[in-house]
């Protein structure tokens, strides 16, 4: 049988809510996961949710919009996020934002046209010490500077998914 | 290795298992009594006493309690619970099942913030060792009497999450807005439960205090602030890193240490804190004088305290939560204002009128964020108002 996109959706909201026992407290982490596997969090996915928990969408849609790391709107396979926060500005951010820009083709807060890559402001990810600092995903760059943008983000085109990338953090 | 730290961080010279096998010895009243005998003071910032507050959870009676351990590392400058995270976990868990055990809890959560999501897959194989080495689950180290769970929650990136009752209306899976306080989640925590929330720094210094007893700890630093702090160091300086001294050291020793002698000017306690400038380097880093959560963020004799300013308010206007009126506009008056003064554009009068804005929001905000961030503003306008005024050279 041909299962649609919005059948699997649903099926592992289902599956995933019922992991969660279905109480409210199980909301954050469901919107957490839909939003890795999907890479945003649809109307139908927000329904689908509040049916689960037994809350009313518009309550989903409140979590969502509060938080800085959950989305309505779709977004890349990798989400670039540069810090902009003072150790990492008097380090040098705005000349790695610009090599970004640069080589993405993009500004801040969009998305490339092939889906790729989304570009994006983080304040403080405590990487003081290491600045300029910048999270892709889940994975942590520290020291970057503009020379090596490039060589990161043919890192990313090469991987699947964020499988194979590997992040560096000195401690 | 890059120099986070100097030498070995006191609190993790004791050995697994000690400072639990210590504490679970003691019994839950000692715990508590030897807790307050440190006078051990949260180290996140706010500085409560955690005796006290561990004293009112274990008070509390109900059917069930929880140890919420706050790893919502969010304060510009601070990283030292990074680097406790990283490479000294399994004291900051043995940290909780001992508070668990000394208020009666048997569940533990750690709120890890969405940015340091990458620690979670050695966080959770550090509690999987701990609970096939029986210091986690039902009787811990063979006791029938203890038993004690540890979950890791994820954050969604919110800096107001930090603040306690905000990280509990987030766990509950809501927007986090702080709550008012009373009543305290000591009383009324995660489910309407008593709930004790320490900061990660506070809970990796239980396991050593608990063996190596209180007196120990209170023999060090000063009258009012007991023991040694983790300090991030960031910022123009030679040696950035974790540093770990006792309370009570001058600006300038630690400037001395981490090579920051030429400094201008040292933001303690991250954008929430104050600008201390050269000249009062002499004063001491404590809850009596200038007090911190740990962040020290250095300024060498180039910068452009208007521009630091306005990067901390552009960070306060973003992580407002919105809920209170005081906080959600005040900020972004406050970065027009800086905007104006960036501009050469801003008169003495509108300038006062900024400072009394910023008094009002220390005052009527609902919580730590909006009573903390006009202290980087009224700071610049005491100390670097011949700096900021009049200018002519724009800019961009």
């Amino acid at each position: 049988m041909l299962v649609t996109e919005q059948d699997r959706l649903r099926d592992d909201i289902l599956a995933w809510g019922d992991a969660g026992g279905g109480s409210r407290e199980a909301l954050i982490p469901l919107l957490q996961r839909v939003q890795q596997k999907y890479g945003e969090i649809s109307d139908f996915a927000m329904q689908v949710i509040a049916d689960v928990l037994s809350i009313h969408p518009v309550e989903v849609q409140s979590v969502i919009s509060f938080y800085h790391f959950l989305d309505l709107s779709a977004r890349g396979k990798f989400i670039i996020r540069l810090c902009r926060t003072i150790s990492c500005d008097i380090a040098g951010k705005d000349r790695l934002a610009r090599q970004l820009e640069n080589d993405l083709g993009i500004s801040f807060g969009e998305t490339t046209n092939d889906g790729m890559f989304t570009l994006e402001w983080a304040n403080c990810i405590g990487m003081c010490d290491q600045g300029p600092a910048m999270l892709i995903n889940e994975k942590v760059f520290t020291r970057v500077t503009p020379e090596l943008v490039h060589n990161v983000l043919q890192a990313c085109r090469a991987s699947f998914g964020n499988i194979g990338l590997e992040g560096k953090e000195e401690l | 290795m890059s120099p986070s730290h100097t030498g070995e961080l006191t609190f993790s010279t004791v050995k697994p298992r000690v400072g639990l096998q210590a504490a679970l010895d003691k019994g839950r009243a000692g715990i508590v009594a030897e807790v307050s005998g440190s006078g051990l003071k949260g180290r996140g910032g706010a500085g409560f006493p955690t005796g006290v507050k561990w004293n009112l959870a274990a008070a509390t009676v109900a059917d069930e309690k929880f140890v919420v351990c706050n790893a919502d590392e969010g304060e510009p400058g601070t990283f030292k619970d990074r680097v406790i995270l990283n490479r000294f976990a399994d004291l900051v868990f043995e940290g909780m099942i001992i508070a668990g055990y000394a208020i009666g809890a048997q569940k533990g959560i750690l709120y890890l913030r969405g940015e340091y999501s990458y620690l979670r897959k050695d966080l959770e194989k550090t509690l999987e060792r701990m609970r096939t080495e029986g210091m986690l689950g039902e009787r811990v180290l063979g006791r029938d009497d203890v038993s004690f769970d540890i979950e890791i929650f994820i954050g969604s990136g919110a800096y107001v999450c930090g603040e306690e009752t905000a990280l509990i209306e987030s766990l509950e899976g809501q927007r986090g807005e702080p709550r008012n306080r009373p009543p305290f989640p000591v009383n009324t925590g995660y489910k309407g439960r008593p709930t004790v929330v320490n900061n990660v720094e506070t809970l990796a210094w239980i396991p050593s205090i608990m063996a190596r007893g209180a007196d120990w700890f209170s023999s060090l630093g000063t009258d009012k602030s007991k023991g040694l702090k983790l300090f991030s160091v960031s910022g123009d300086v030679e040696r950035p890193g974790v540093y770990e001294f006792p309370w009570g050291l001058t600006i300038a020793d630690l400037m001395r240490e981490v090579g920051g002698e030429n400094a201008k000017a040292v933001q303690v306690g991250g954008a929430s804190g104050y600008i201390v400038p050269a000249r009062d380097f002499e004063r001491h880093i404590a809850f009596e004088d200038v007090p911190t959560g740990g962040a020290v963020i250095v300024f060498g004799p180039h910068r452009d305290m208007l521009q630091v300013v306005s990067n901390f308010m552009e960070f306060f206007v973003g992580e407002s939560c919105g809920q209170c009126t005081p906080c959600r506009e005040g900020n972004v008056k406050l970065l027009e204002g800086l905007r104006l003064l960036e501009e050469g554009r801003c008169s003495t009068r509108q300038m006062r009128e900024l400072c009394a804005l910023g008094e009002t929001m220390q005052q009527a905000s609902k919580c730590g964020l909006g009573q903390s961030s006009p202290n980087a503003f009224l700071s610049i306008v005491k100390h670097y108002g011949d700096e900021i005024m009049g200018r002519t050279d724009v800019i961009v």
